[in-house]
């Protein structure tokens, strides 16, 4: 679960990025948070992440007050996230299989465990047939799949996806945003952060549009109707 | 990049490791003079051998005395006429001319001039020599060395320590999108750090072991150098055998150390986020 209460956030050079940020996400849901550049999006999914605290108001993830949260606990809050970017960020030097498998390794999991369940993930993205070939090597839809499949890996109750086809054609946009809806049928709760007003319109999801800092609207309604002022 | 900055440690603990030696060594040829140098205390030339002798428990009571020797007159001349060859030249010559006398060993050569004077204040004696120019070069050169190992020994830790921090910084800045992804997925610190301080010790390792074994080498060829180029009975140079554990175990800590540190600093910016 999500929950932004209340949320301010300003940076030390005296950027006010969020001005009392409300909305709750529950488990399962599938959301897309929108708005034009500088609109604070990026600072919702920083504070998602632990990446940054709240100066006031409280955030909420699965349990954890990210505004009181002690440094050595930020790892076990991350563990019940998985994180998708834009540019995919792969190592270049591991395989398929490995990029996915590391992502086990770093949380302690066995190589018992690793074996079983990092061939199960490639395969529901799609590549289990590309195991052992290198990033390079693939296309970019591809790539992003191997990046949804190492954050899908351990389990975690939200994906969040940063413009997660920000470097892909239209048609591997889809693709991925369909993989995406896949996840969020068997359980998981997905937060699709993302400016591309097409593929929104596309689906018919929750849409939290954000701009100056401010929720703008928050609508069932599945349309990216906000506009750039 | 590792290969310059095992070297950097080895060059650093060498010269470190040369100047502690040098130090030691230094100590240990003064503490050698500090036993032979003497205090010659004369006792007033009224007294008999008796209450001569009786001066001993009095000498030996001052401060910074360690040990007193009573030579009577006749052991005084017996001595000064043996240092000759032809000892006929001093047939008939009495050894009232010559006074009883002791010769005082101290415990700190640095307190020369004050022993001397508190012994001059000793009821029945008359007159006390000591070479105060010699005890005060002798502790002169040992602080100077002292002094100038200290400073050098930090400036070289400093050195090391620097050397090495850029050494793994330099490796965790090739893996710095790995280090992000490890972050991101739930990694802890510690399971990030760990491997750059075990990079660091090995490094650490690797140069204090070579360092220690070259030092090792050095040491016996100067030191055998030195003795054979001085022509100076005291100055003798300290077995390596006497100072190896220690050595080492120095040697050990500060690579360990430089290792350790210079790995902790390096990953410090890393895991802020």
């Amino acid at each position: 679960m999500v929950q932004f209460t209340d949320v301010f956030k300003s940076y030390e050079n005296g950027t006010k990025a969020l001005k009392g940020v409300n909305f709750q996400i529950a488990d399962g849901e599938f959301v897309f948070i929108v708005g034009p550049s500088g609109s604070g999006k990026t600072t919702v999914i920083k504070l998602i992440t632990g990446e940054i605290a709240p100066t006031d108001g409280t955030v909420n993830i699965n349990g954890f007050d990210l505004g009181t949260i002690k440094f050595s606990k930020l790892p076990y809050l991350r563990r019940t996230l998985g994180v998708v970017f834009q540019d995919f960020r792969l190592i270049e030097d591991k395989t398929v299989y490995e990029n996915v498998a590391f992502a086990m390794r770093v949380v302690g999991s066995s190589n018992k465990e690793i074996r079983r369940r990092v061939p199960y993930v490639l395969e529901l993205v799609g590549l289990d047939t590309r195991m052992h070939r290198r990033p390079q090597e693939l296309s970019g839809g591809e790539q992003q799949r191997v990046a949804i499949a190492r954050a899908l890996v351990n389990n975690p109750s939200i994906i969040i996806a940063d413009e997660p086809t920000g470097n892909l054609d239209p048609a591997r946009s889809l693709e991925i945003m369909l993989l995406l809806e896949k996840i969020n049928e068997l359980g998981t709760t997905v937060l699709v952060v993302t400016h591309e007003k097409g593929l929104v319109n596309s689906f018919s999801k929750r849409v939290i549009a954000i701009d100056g800092g401010r929720v703008i609207s928050d609508g069932m309604d599945g349309y990216y109707n906000y506009e750039t002022k | 990049m590792s290969f310059a900055s095992i070297c950097v440690i080895i060059a650093c603990l060498i010269i470190m490791g040369s100047f502690a030696l040098l130090a030691l060594n230094v100590n240990s040829i003064i503490k050698t003079l500090e036993s032979e140098n003497q205090i010659l205390a004369y006792v007033d030339e009224n007294l008999s051998e008796s209450e001569a002798r009786a001066l001993q428990s009095q000498i030996e009571q001052v401060a910074n005395v360690k040990s007193a020797q009573f030579v009577s007159r006749d052991d005084a001349m017996k001595s000064f006429v043996s240092t000759y060859d032809d000892q006929s030249l001093f047939d008939g010559l009495d050894s009232s001319v010559l006074r009883h006398r002791y010769i005082i060993y101290l415990d700190d050569i640095a307190k020369m001039a004050d022993t001397q004077q508190a012994l001059v204040n000793v009821q029945g004696i008359a007159k006390v020599s000591a070479h105060l120019e010699i005890g005060r070069g002798f502790v002169r050169v040992r602080n100077i060395v002292s002094a100038v190992s200290l400073v050098l020994v930090i400036i070289l830790f400093v050195i090391s320590l620097f050397i090495m921090s850029n050494t793994i910084k330099l490796t965790t800045f090739e893996r710095r999108d790995e280090i992000a992804i490890m972050k991101m997925v739930g990694a802890t610190s510690g399971f990030i750090r760990w491997p750059f301080v075990i990079e660091g010790l090995i490094l650490g390792s690797i140069g204090s072991l070579s360092a220690y074994l070259i030092q090792w080498g050095v040491y016996k060829l100067v030191s055998d150098d030195v003795i054979a180029a001085s022509g100076l009975s005291f100055v003798k140079a300290l077995p390596f055998a006497t100072i190896a554990a220690p050595m080492l175990g120095a040697f050990l800590a500060v690579g360990l150390g430089v290792g350790i540190i210079g790995s902790l600093v390096a990953i410090r910016n890393y895991l802020k986020v």
